[in-house]
């Protein structure tokens, strides 16, 4: 059991390092540890998303209001910082309204059991409206942010930015949730087989309700990194990128039937696509290819998945099962 | 969806409510008159046959792809990238006019590349049994994406004259081709669905896909027709698109598949697929075009416009689900 899913995240990374050393052989510079740095720090938003997404995939949803929740709290972040809020409550409020947002999705999902495309569909266009809405449609640019707002993603510690140091924090967190406690075993337990999750005690939907806050949650903390980033806020921001976030998923073989999926799975998906975004300028590519590219590897992953099939979900139940 | 989803879900026709459902087309119809009483308080400019007129051009093409997509949700699929076909359809035929094509071979192209994408998706979903959900994420970033390498930020905009009949031509008085081709496609989507043998297999699929082989219906073939004729209709919804705004770019039709499953649902097709009527998807047309129209006129900006989009697909849904909740509590 072990070998195999070894097997399967150890086949993406090697990839991942084929296509690095392939680009390095042309252009050395890119090999250089500075730069892979910059291309880990780079990919963190899509890294921290990919997670979030995975545990609601994983029990069988799908959240494609990431973008639009990141946008929302992102602009949220800029405006309070503009009211001269302190750095930590606008983190905390970005946070806090992300996972707000998400248990909205949730809520629907759980109580009124709506499909969960419809229900983040519709929440996707409602929250971009919503961002209009309280920015009148205005930017909020780089002068209009403080410098503590904008410094802290990119304050360096130890050689790496802020914002790698927290996604790795983050990821280091997933691991211990998804493998250590009785929550992370459910997320696989509701997604494999409801009807054995319910007989086992869990409850389903409100199994799936936690997963899309944490989703949430997770979009709010990247709106803050983004828009700090970035230093500008508007309506479009991230536009578009709920798509490379379920594209990670899907190329790090999370089944998007529920029940398959491993943390190390998400964060390779995420940096395939993030090293292909870094290298395209750097090859010499326009970087209108990379939508092309994006889709083309998630029907390819998705053509790969399927042929593991079913048997494999089955076992993950077992061995859930067995814990 | 799964056999699990569905078991845990009721379907709406199953349930108490099943006669209320026999009424969704009489709401919408009722939403319908009363969307159009207001619009023509809101503006004096509104009651004009003219005016009307324009109108519709809010709903006919994206209603075209919706009574593809309208089937395909009661079979249990979903294509979420036809608005990406009509980015790759519209651009082929952009491409074809470079190399001075005509409008008959500017239409064929225009289809043929909606019948081929819908080909593509069929191919992966029914051929290969893989969930239509993801296959069509992947293939709406693809087709676009295609787009994007052919164009970049450039623009097509040099169609022949005749080819801008198709979206600013009219049939008769005020009856634009685009509206006469609408009602033409919701006759034949009608009689398609519901009084055809085929109608028969697509709801069987969509209620039980497993019952459905076991009686002998060719379920792959099925599904994957149905693909295809959502792609042959986006290519449809390409050309009328293309020859309305004479131009081109990437970005054209961006955000459409919403707004399409959203005029499916409000039609009252159970996105789970099994039940759902085509006059219930015309009404939705109808009341979602008006709706767009009326707020149009009373400068509501688009995204505005769009919140009210999202809120009406989820409470098209949610609604009935929580009456029915309160009235199983009390």
């Amino acid at each position: 059991m072990i070998r195999i899913l070894s097997s399967r995240e150890a086949l993406l990374g090697a990839v991942i390092l084929v296509m690095i050393a392939g680009i390095s052989l042309r252009f050395p510079g890119f090999i250089a540890p500075d730069n892979l740095a910059g291309v880990f720090n780079d990919t963190s938003p899509l890294m921290l998303l990919a997670l979030g997404q995975m545990v609601v995939i994983l029990t069988k949803c799908i959240d494609l209001s990431v973008a639009a929740t990141l946008a929302l709290c992102g602009m949220v972040a800029a405006l309070l910082n503009g009211m001269g809020v302190p750095l930590p409550l606008v983190i905390a409020a970005a946070i806090g309204l992300g996972a707000v947002l998400g248990a909205i999705n949730g809520i629907l999902v759980w109580k009124l059991g709506i499909p969960p495309i419809v229900v983040t569909l519709g929440t996707m266009t409602i929250f971009r409206g919503i961002i209009f809405l309280i920015s009148e449609g205005r930017w909020v640019n780089a002068h209009q942010m403080s410098d503590g707002f904008k410094g802290l993603p990119r304050g360096e510690f130890l050689g790496l930015p802020v914002m790698s140091w927290i996604t790795i924090a983050v990821i280091a967190g997933f691991v211990v949730l998804i493998r250590q406690t009785a929550l992370g075993r459910s997320f696989f337990a509701v997604g494999g087989n409801a009807h054995a999750a319910v007989y086992t005690g869990i409850n389903v939907g409100r199994t799936q309700f936690i997963a899309f806050t944490i989703s949430g949650a997770l979009a709010g903390l990247v709106g803050y990194l983004w828009v700090a980033r970035y230093a500008v806020a508007y309506v479009d921001i991230a536009s578009g990128f709920e798509l490379d976030v379920v594209a990670a998923c899907v190329i790090g073989g999370i089944a998007i039937a529920g029940g398959y999926g491993t943390v190390a799975g998400a964060v390779l998906g995420a940096l395939f696509l993030g090293v292909i975004k870094n290298a395209l300028p750097v090859i010499g590519i326009s970087p209108f290819w990379q939508m092309a590219i994006s889709g083309s590897a998630i029907v390819l992953a998705v053509v790969l998945n399927a042929r593991r099939g079913r048997v494999q979900g089955r076992l993950i139940l077992k061995s859930a099962e067995r814990a | 969806m799964s056999q699990l989803q569905r078991a845990a879900i009721p379907d709406r026709l199953n349930s108490p409510l099943a006669r209320g459902l026999k009424s969704w087309e009489a709401m919408l119809l009722v939403v319908a008159i009363g969307v159009f009483i207001l619009n023509s308080f809101a503006s004096p400019y509104f009651l004009n046959a003219w005016n009307l007129s324009d109108a519709t051009f809010n709903f006919t093409e994206k209603a075209m792809i919706a009574f593809a997509m309208a089937m395909l949700i009661v079979a249990g699929d979903i294509d979420l990238s036809v608005a990406s076909i009509i980015a790759l359809a519209s651009t082929a035929m952009g491409v074809a006019t470079t190399f001075g094509l005509g409008t008959p071979e500017l239409v064929a192209i225009g289809l043929l590349v909606g019948l081929a994408c819908g080909a593509f998706n069929g191919a992966l979903v029914a051929g290969m049994g893989l969930p239509s959900i993801v296959v069509t994420i992947g293939t709406m970033s693809l087709f676009r994406g295609i787009s994007y390498i052919v164009l970049g930020d450039q623009a097509f905009n040099q169609y022949p004259p005749g080819f801008a009949y198709f979206g600013q031509g009219y049939v008769w008085w005020v009856i634009s081709f685009e509206f006469a081709l609408f009602a033409v496609a919701a006759v034949a989507f009608w009689v398609l669905l519901q009084r055809t043998n085929f109608g028969r297999a697509v709801y069987v699929i969509g209620n039980n896909p497993t019952a459905a082989q076991f009686s002998g219906i060719r379920v792959a073939r099925v599904r994957f027709i149905l693909f295809l004729l959502t792609g042959l209709m986006s290519g449809v919804a390409a050309i009328c698109l293309t020859s309305r705004l004479g131009a081109t770019r990437p970005s054209i039709a961006y955000g459409w598949e919403l707004e399409v499953v959203t005029m499916v649902v409000l039609g009252g097709v159970s996105i789970l697929g099994g039940s759902g009527t085509m006059l219930g998807v015309v009404l939705a047309a109808f009341v979602l075009g008006m709706v767009t129209f009326g707020f149009g006129l009373l400068n509501v900006p688009g995204i505005v416009m769009s919140i009210f989009v999202g809120l009406l697909l989820i409470g098209v849904i949610a609604v009935p689900r929580m009456i029915r909740m309160i009235a199983k509590r009390g």
